[in-house]
């Protein structure tokens, strides 16, 4: 029992030292504070990725409606669609995404693209923000159609019996509904986003993960640095939540 | 100006529609009237192909809207339509509701859409809630809104799908009171309609709808006093 409390008066006494090594002392907060930036970046850079890519699956997996009627080669074609959006959301879906940051950057980045000229150059971030991006992407995918769906066959009815477009109606009538549906589930996966690039240390980016290991590495003491980048992710995570409640209640003003 | 040919819808193999030929003239105000799977709806919903028809055809102003399935959204500008259900876009104000459609399709400018859209819904009564959410309004407000949005595009015919089934039974008066007017004003109108007296005082030629066919037609005269089909006169003992 002795022992036991000694050892917490030796964490609590050494516990201030630890602090100033791992924060102050050589500016090492710097490597939380970059780490942050990085992490920022690549959850951005993959949320619109994720974004546009979810809603272009979407659709196209929501092309295969049962009474597809006319034109065989359109109604192929469309079938077509679905059916890739439909094997792209399985693959990434099955699949951990460490594994496919993996593959784009050891196999489809450097053994493929690397030795072609112009693409050579592409920073690390941004590889590891388009495999984020196509991760996100499926669970937007889903997400969206979801929201689609939802919205009443009505609305889609009332645009056309106006004499509007296929395209018109969902983009004017149907996605700002949808949108309204989907928010809540979208901010989730933008929280679960910002969290999974935490893996991006993987492939060398110095996230803020990656900067509180390479704090602990160079002071042999993770708590202080680990512990800081969780608050900051729970920081970050709750920021973005917050602003997802704001944006959702000024859209169902209309209610 | 609305000609239908020998129209037949399958869905699956549910024959809903058995061959209608029908013909709806310039200022006609037709009401369809009969028990309920008849097919009046599906009937009403062939007329703008928002039901592909399985066999036959529409014309609309002399165009066959078979043969001119790629200018279906064309064809569907002629051709306006109100739902039991409204309908109503939520997430836009009552005069985005009726702007977007001239907007968005060129057919006006912002600001003669918006001239446009308060000058109907002074007609249709609502002029003060141009600025309204349709969640804030009664179903007979929404309705008359609906009406409003229709007209916007200035079809040559309007649509009717039981305008006011989805109503509580002191607003129907109000969006009859609305069609009637239309109707005086010789706008084309098609109305599936369980509202007898509408269609008696108003229609000016009813369809007798049973069984996917027209089996009866005629004034309201014809129809309402001289019914000549059993199933016609049974229908209207059971409902009038």
């Amino acid at each position: 029992m002795d022992a036991l409390w000694r050892s917490f008066e030796n964490l609590a006494a050494s516990f201030g030292d630890t602090v100033y090594l791992a924060l102050v002392k050589d500016d090492a907060y710097q490597y939380l504070w970059r780490g942050l930036g990085n992490s920022l970046k690549l959850t951005l850079l993959a949320a619109v990725i994720g974004v546009i890519l979810g809603l272009l699956l979407a659709i196209a997996k929501l092309q295969d409606v049962d009474n597809l009627t006319g034109n065989r080669f359109l109604v192929g074609l469309r079938r077509l669609l679905a059916g890739f959006a439909n094997g792209y959301i399985s693959v990434v879906r099955g699949t951990p995404a460490v594994v496919q940051l993996l593959v784009l950057y050891f196999i489809i980045y450097s053994q493929i693209l690397k030795n072609i000229p112009g693409f050579d150059k592409i920073p690390d971030l941004v590889i590891a923000g388009i495999a984020f991006g196509i991760n996100s992407g499926a669970y937007v995918a889903e997400i969206i159609r979801a929201g689609i769906m939802a919205v009443d066959r009505g609305q889609t009815e009332a645009g056309r019996s106006l004499g509007l477009s296929a395209g018109s109606t969902m983009l004017f009538i149907v996605i700002p509904q949808a949108v309204k549906n989907v928010l809540p589930a979208l901010g989730n996966e933008f929280i679960v986003l910002l969290k999974e690039t935490s893996v991006a240390g993987y492939i060398g980016i110095a996230d803020l993960t990656k900067g509180a290991q390479t704090i602990g590495s160079t002071i042999y003491n993770f708590t202080v640095p680990l512990l800081c980048a969780a608050y900051v992710y729970f920081l970050m995570t709750t920021v973005l939540s917050s602003g997802i409640g704001v944006l959702e209640r000024r859209l169902h003003k209309s209610d | 100006m609305i000609e239908v040919k020998n129209l037949h819808k399958y869905f699956g193999e549910l024959e809903v529609l058995k061959g209608i030929d029908a013909h709806i003239g310039k200022g006609d105000c037709v009401c369809v009237i009969g028990p309920s799977g008849g097919g009046k709806s599906t009937f009403l919903r062939c007329i703008n192909l928002l039901e592909m028809p399985t066999k036959g055809d529409i014309w609309i102003e002399g165009v066959s809207a078979m043969h001119n399935l790629k200018n279906l959204d064309q064809l569907r500008q002629k051709v306006g339509m109100v739902f039991q259900q409204f309908n109503l876009f939520p997430h836009m104000t009552v005069k985005e509701n009726i702007t977007l459609a001239p907007v968005k399709l060129k057919k006006m400018t912002k600001a003669e859409a918006t001239d446009r859209a308060m000058e109907l819904l002074g007609r249709v009564g609502l002029a003060e809630k141009a600025e309204e959410y349709p969640n804030r309004l009664s179903g007979g407000q929404k309705q008359r809104v609906a009406i409003a949005r229709a007209l916007a595009m200035d079809p040559d015919v309007l649509l009717f799908d039981e305008p006011t089934s989805a109503l509580d039974p002191e607003m129907v008066g109000e969006v009859l009171e609305v069609m009637k007017s239309l109707a005086l004003n010789n706008a084309t109108m098609v109305v599936v309609t369980h509202e007898m007296g509408f269609a008696r005082e108003v229609g000016n030629r009813i369809f007798f709808m049973d069984g996917g066919v027209i089996s009866e037609e005629g004034t309201p005269d014809d129809i309402f006093n001289h019914p000549q089909n059993a199933r016609t006169k049974e229908f209207l003992s059971k409902v009038l």
